[in-house]
């Protein structure tokens, strides 16, 4: 199996890397630390995977062409494709500083939306892509801001893609995954919804063999998310969670 | 809240600062403790007032060649086993549970059922990278900051990675044996006889009626089927312990004494049987346990902890080896070595453990730090006379309730 990953020094994206490397698989890892994309890379090749990395800032759009011709040229085909890189950014700055929420906008949808455009006809029948987007798509609150918007994006994105590939027997993915563990929520609060990245990790790569549509991560964020959908718009603007 | 495995005493640090990469410089609050998987009973693990640097994400393989295995700080004793067991490696030194870091396995020099063959986990240390608020350093067996941070409680900075020697192993395996005894004399006599013929050897006792079961283990060839996981204590029980107690021990014999005497099975139903039932701790509801380890050196100063000891449904007993533990603050020291859990009712089990206490050090034995959250300053002084020349290698930027408590 070969597998491309996009933003691979993640801890969600290194935890399905490690499901799959135990399995023996190729993977081409993309990142923009080369230092910690090695870390990742050893550990990988020490659990039985192939790995090969690539140091990219994934927000750098001259380089999606070269990236995709580079992971092709050292894989031959690509059999399942994980986007992963993300931006929460922090909530004060990402609400009162355009550049902040530009970021946030480029990293999350705009830079997946164009490497997944350059990728589509690329890929082989029977071949996954795979994006992480998040439960805080469903529904823009506050605490979340643009994050929310970006992932938002992603789905209908994806959303889209998945009904065009599907008569090319090319699969998409959509993980959503409630809160997780990893450097990205580090400075937050901690409460009993938080789960381990390894839990995320194999849910997607199970996802993946079993070529689900949407995955919730764990399954009971579709229940909660199913009741946050359904509270009327004037009581839910007044709620601050 | 991060807390400890016997969640006595109460967490009261005031940040979490978790480190995910071996290049990250340290949290720049102050104190600092690096916080593994929390499996240590008492306030080793704990930073009242500081900070704790958790280093779950600290969790990546380096390299595996041949038997040497080198990883970062976070990953778990199981993480390494379902790697290295399919390739024929076993770890050289197994706690009671898998769920414990390679940094918590250093900081603590923890001990298995083969300390009379193998020594401590820390002689199967061959490097490490320490990161101290003044910089990075590595050190090996022989330097004086190695033997500092073998068994120092992580005061001494925080271990990136370490590089570990594996054992080879014939198979997944173990060819085990369950020898019901009754006495003091007849646990002598069995451990004498065994330690020199087996690997692993380990007793588990009732203390009211002085009776036991002896285990005996080896690896052996050939794969057996792993046990059943995932019951999981999802929440406080505050169950009574009195009944569970009694319980627990008749069921125990019974299911015991049943069984056939020489079986193979799989080496975690051996070494990990507590891990099938996760968060088992939380059965002993919100005021938590606490467990009293010690090692002493004569026949006699067992038997007089025992006569004070109360039954409890966790009663182990091994004879240490005589293998030099390479850390200053070690715990692990020729004897026996004597492990109960006490459900926490407050004065009666503090005055409880502190009886226990004092006939072990009064005997020149000594208290686990790992498991403790009571023992007096000058229980720890006098059972770890070599404090002093530890005290040189501690990092400044760290601390702990546990060495604010007892190094006063
Ligand atoms: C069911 C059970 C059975 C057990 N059986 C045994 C046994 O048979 N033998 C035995 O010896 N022990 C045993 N223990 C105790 C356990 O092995 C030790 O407490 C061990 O240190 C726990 O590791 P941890 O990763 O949870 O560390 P923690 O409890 O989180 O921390 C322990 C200490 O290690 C330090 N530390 C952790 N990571 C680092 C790092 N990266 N750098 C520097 N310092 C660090 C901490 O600061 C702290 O001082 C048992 C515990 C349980 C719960
Ligand atoms: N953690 C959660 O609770 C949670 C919940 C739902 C969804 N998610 C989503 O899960 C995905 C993975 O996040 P995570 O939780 O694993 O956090 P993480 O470990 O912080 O991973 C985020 C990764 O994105 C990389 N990245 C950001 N911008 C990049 C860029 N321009 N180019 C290349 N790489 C870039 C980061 O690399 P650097 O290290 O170089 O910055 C980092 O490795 C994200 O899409 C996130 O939105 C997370």
């Amino acid at each position: 199996m070969k597998v491309l990953v996009l933003g691979a020094t993640s801890a969600i994206a290194q935890a399905a890397a490690r499901v799959w490397a135990a399995r023996g698989a190729e993977l081409f890892l993309v990142g923009r630390n080369s230092e910690r994309l090695g870390a990742v890379a050893d550990d990988l090749r020490a659990r039985g995977g192939k790995a090969l990395t690539l140091a990219q800032d994934l927000n750098d759009e001259k380089q999606h062409e070269p990236l995709i011709e580079n992971a092709l040229q050292a894989m031959g085909a690509i059999d399942v494709v994980l986007v992963a890189q993300g931006l929460l950014g922090d909530p004060a700055g990402r609400d009162e500083d355009p550049a902040a929420a530009e970021l946030i906008l480029r990293t999350n949808l705009v830079a997946p939306v164009r490497l997944l455009t350059l990728l589509a006809p690329r890929m082989q029948p029977g071949a996954c892509i795979a994006a992480i987007s998040s439960t805080s798509g469903d529904r823009g609150r506050a605490q979340v801001g643009v994050y929310g918007a970006s992932k938002a994006g992603l789905d209908s994105f994806l959303s889209a893609l998945r009904q065009r590939l599907s008569r090319r027997g090319v699969r998409v993915l959509t993980v959503k995954p409630g809160f997780v563990h990893t450097p990205m929520t580090a400075q937050r609060k901690k409460h009993a919804l938080y789960t381990s990245p390894a839990v995320i990790g194999r849910g997607i790569v199970r996802a993946v063999d079993r070529g689900r549509d949407v995955v919730y991560l764990p399954w009971y964020w579709r229940v909660i998310l199913l009741i946050v959908r359904l509270i009327p718009e004037t009581v839910f603007k007044r709620l601050s969670f | 809240m991060l807390g400890s495995w016997g969640r006595y005493p109460p967490p009261r640090h005031v940040a979490e600062r978790p480190i995910a990469w071996r290049d990250e410089p340290l949290p720049e609050a102050r104190p600092l403790l690096a916080y593994g998987q929390g499996r240590s009973y008492g306030d080793s693990c704990l930073n009242d007032g500081g900070a704790l640097v958790p280093t779950a994400g600290l969790d990546r393989f380096i390299s595996f060649e041949g038997s040497l295995l080198r990883c970062e700080s976070g990953v778990t004793l199981g993480e390494i086993l379902s790697l290295s067991v399919p390739r024929g490696f076993f770890l050289p030194v197994v706690p009671g549970t898998r769920h414990v870091s390679v940094g918590g396995a250093i900081a603590n020099d923890i001990h298995g059922k083969n300390h009379h063959r193998a020594g401590t986990f820390g002689r199967h240390v061959r490097r490490l990278e320490l990161l101290r608020s003044d910089g990075r350093v590595e050190c090996a067996p022989g330097d004086e900051l190695f033997a500092a941070t073998v068994g120092g409680l992580g005061l001494t900075g925080l271990i990136t990675w370490a590089e570990l020697e594996l054992k080879p192993i014939p198979g997944s395996a173990m060819r085990v044996e369950a020898i019901p005894f009754g006495g003091l004399d007849e646990f002598f006599a069995l451990s004498e006889e065994s330690d020199a013929r087996c690997e692993y050897t380990v007793a588990w006792l009732h203390v009211v009626r002085s009776r036991g079961i002896f285990f005996r283990g080896d690896h052996a060839a050939g794969a057996a089927r792993p046990p059943r996981r995932g019951l999981i204590v999802p929440f406080s029980l505050p169950l009574v312990i009195d009944l569970t107690t009694e319980a627990f021990n008749k069921t125990y014999f019974t299911a015991q004494k049943m069984g056939p005497r020489s079986r193979a099975e799989h080496f975690e139903k051996f070494f990990f049987p507590l891990d099938a039932l996760a968060g088992w701790n939380r059965l002993y509801g919100k005021r938590g346990l606490l467990q009293f380890q010690c090692v002493v050196p004569t026949k006699e100063a067992l038997q007089a902890l025992l006569q004070e000891a109360p039954s409890s449904p966790l009663t182990v007993l091994k004879k240490f080896g005589e293998l030099q533990s390479p850390g200053i603050l070690s715990f692990p020291r020729p004897g026996f070595t004597l492990a109960l859990d006490v459900p926490n009712r407050g004065a009666e089990t503090y005055a409880l453990y502190l009886r226990l206490e004092n006939i072990a050090v009064e005997a020149g034995g000594a208290i686990y730090p790992a498991k403790d959250a009571r023992m007096a300053p000058k229980s720890f002084a006098r059972s770890y006379p070599r404090r002093g020349e530890f005290e040189r290698h501690i990092d400044p930027a760290f601390s702990s309730s546990f060495w604010r408590r007892v190094a006063r």
